[in-house]
């Protein structure tokens, strides 16, 4: 048997510890993209074999106005959620960044609502955007309020309802913040004592730049996350009043699981898979502008 | 703060007025300090005034869920609310076992059933393939780890109508069902997960080669290698993974809903919106019941691993 040469025997056992996840990328997570590339330039009704129709699927949603309803609900939803949760959460890590008594308490009770399952936090908070007997409407009445918005049964107030929601359960980046914090070296805000800067100057000066990192991630995850919702309306609305909370990802699951289009819903999931990734590209390109990585 | 530049100083100096001066310096800064010292205080109170209003908020959705669960219908229609439900009604919590078309310990077990197949198997799984991330060194390693790392962008709606594709051609091929069965739902944990690869990679990159290569001269296999002395060393970060996969298991709604059917097979969150759809809006002490029942499994486990959970999200945005 031929020597084999460190470099190749070093090839083989990376390949063998990678062998679960090479295989497990190809047949989860490539040949169902690639396949639903082909799937959408067809017709497939899934009782029947695709059929090949070219761009049909495609030119069909430049006109298909749920289509469009959809896109622009996820992107309001989004615009609307992403980049305030993201200062909401900044600064409920500042907050529990003072060294103050009880600290880990604090951050215990606030992380606490991210661990709630999206399906069981859905019921309580459609408890308590009841109109007549929940909480929400029942504090806003005894406050004076007497005709409080009926939250998810309008079509104004459905969409801000999921989206007030949405901050209830920021623990998760709270606590992703607060290390960031935490790291932020302290002859940064030592020096900046010296200069005579104010609290407001030091976290933009020096606190911002040094979590830049951090913010880029919750960022990108966010991006991730908010266009791809869908438990919340889909137990919540059902996608109404008249779809004002229907989101992409429920008309994808709509297309293929209720009207079984499974051609259309291939062409809906790639367009998804590309705005995912422009969104995230573009924020990536935006990095370079106000991401600073110390030393790292 | 900038009080040291506040303290006077005349622009030129007289020798015998030196001492004069140095005490009003004293003075001066000794009720600066205390002036700081209030100052700092009264900034302690104020964040401890907004935190415990913030958790307030936090918490009272939890309150009233509990209250309400403890409700007799009648009451939690009443109004003003009560916060203290009297008398309180345990049977609620029997009730839910006991409603037709309603069966939490099935759907508990099928849950648990499904979770402990995906944590042994991710966690297994990815620890392999981040040992040879982090610890081979092998040409085509820096753009496979990009490639994985991309992975985790890709959205799950994106794939799932194919894989639902794949699932049901494999059930009419291969004579094994995929479709209406948990396979769906755990096989491909035994994969790795990008996520899951990535935390681990992370993690043996801090261990010392020294420890490995010291194995090697002993004759250790490279396998051995990753059982003996990585496995052992990564527990903390192995548990990590393991809590965040049980997590997602108990918290995932879409994939059961993609490839569960019979109501006999649906894990607990599939089974908390079916109760849901047929209760309607009419027992909301009952739904809130089996809300806090799905809920409770999760908090226990928190409050069990609370370090380890709080230590490992904040990684995850740290080495992000």
């Amino acid at each position: 048997m031929p020597r084999m040469s460190r470099h190749t025997i070093n090839f083989l056992k990376g390949m063998a510890f990678l062998s679960p996840w090479l295989v497990g990328v190809l047949v989860f997570t490539t040949i169902p993209i690639g396949l639903s590339l082909y799937y959408s330039f067809c017709n497939y009704p899934l009782v029947q074999p695709p059929v090949f129709v070219g761009w049909h699927n495609y030119h069909y949603m430049i006109h298909d106005r749920v289509f469009w309803i959809s896109l622009n609900n996820t992107l309001l939803y989004a615009l609307m959620s992403l980049p305030m949760g993201m200062v909401i959460a900044l600064a409920l890590a500042l907050l529990l960044n003072a060294n103050i008594r009880g600290l880990s308490l604090y951050r215990t009770i606030i992380f606490l609502p991210s661990l709630i399952p999206l399906v069981a936090s859905a019921m309580l908070w459609l408890w308590m955007y009841n109109s007549k007997l929940g909480l929400i409407n029942i504090t806003l009445r005894s406050l004076g309020i007497a005709h409080p918005p009926p939250w998810l049964t309008s079509t104004h107030w459905a969409m801000p309802a999921l989206v007030l929601m949405s901050f209830w359960s920021l623990g998760n980046t709270v606590v992703i913040y607060l290390a960031g914090l935490q790291d932020v070296p302290r002859e940064l805000y030592e020096a900046a004592d010296l200069d005579g800067a104010n609290l407001p100057r030091k976290i933009w000066h020096v606190t911002l730049p040094s979590i830049s990192p951090v913010i880029f991630f919750n960022l990108i995850m966010g991006i991730i996350g908010s266009l791809q919702t869908f438990t919340q309306p889909f137990i919540m609305t059902q996608g109404g009043p008249i779809r004002s909370t229907y989101l992409y990802t429920m008309y994808l699951y709509d297309n293929a699981f209720t009207f079984l289009r499974m051609g259309y819903a291939s062409a809906l999931a790639w367009v998804q898979l590309l705005l995912v990734l422009a969104l995230t590209a573009l924020a990536f390109w935006t990095s370079r502008y106000w991401v600073h990585y110390q030393g790292r | 703060m900038t009080n040291a530049h506040n303290i006077p100083t005349p622009q030129t100096p007289q020798p015998d007025s030196l001492r004069h001066q140095a005490l009003v310096g004293q003075a001066v800064m000794h009720t600066h300090l205390a002036m700081q010292k209030r100052r700092r205080l009264l900034k302690q109170l104020l964040i401890h005034a907004a935190l415990i209003l913030i958790c307030a908020a936090a918490l009272v959705p939890f309150l009233w869920m509990l209250s309400t669960s403890l409700k007799s219908n009648a009451h939690v229609m009443s109004s003003p609310p009560q916060w203290i439900p009297h008398p309180v009604q345990w049977h609620n919590y029997k009730a839910i076992f006991t409603r037709h078309n309603s069966n939490f310990l099935l759907w508990t077990r099928n849950t648990l059933i499904i979770a402990v197949l995906t944590v042994l198997g991710t966690t297994i799984s990815s620890a392999i393939v981040a040992y040879g991330f982090a610890k081979i060194k092998f040409r085509g390693r820096g753009v496979l780890f990009a490639i994985m790392l991309a992975t985790m962008m890709i959205p799950f709606p994106v794939t799932m109508v194919s894989l639902f594709i794949i699932f049901r051609w494999l059930g009419d091929h291969t004579g094994m069902q995929w479709l209406g069965t948990f396979k769906p739902l755990w096989v491909p944990a035994w994969f790795g997960s990008a996520f899951n690869i990535f935390l681990l990679r992370q993690f043996f990159m801090t261990i010392p080669d020294e420890l490995s290569e010291a194995a090697r001269m002993d004759g250790c296999s490279e396998f051995g290698i990753f059982v003996r002395i990585i496995l052992p060393l990564a527990k903390p970060a192995l548990t990590v993974v393991a809590l965040f996969s049980f997590m997602a298991v108990w918290n995932d709604f879409l994939a059961p809903l993609v490839y569960i059917q019979r109501s006999q097979q649906y894990t607990l969150a599939l089974g908390l919106q079916s109760f849901y759809s047929q209760l309607g809006n009419t027992s909301w002490n009952l739904l809130m019941a089996a809300s806090v029942l799905v809920i409770v499994p999760v908090l226990v486990l928190f409050f069990i691993a609370q370090k380890t959970f709080i230590e490992g999200i904040a990684t995850t945005g740290i080495k992000g």
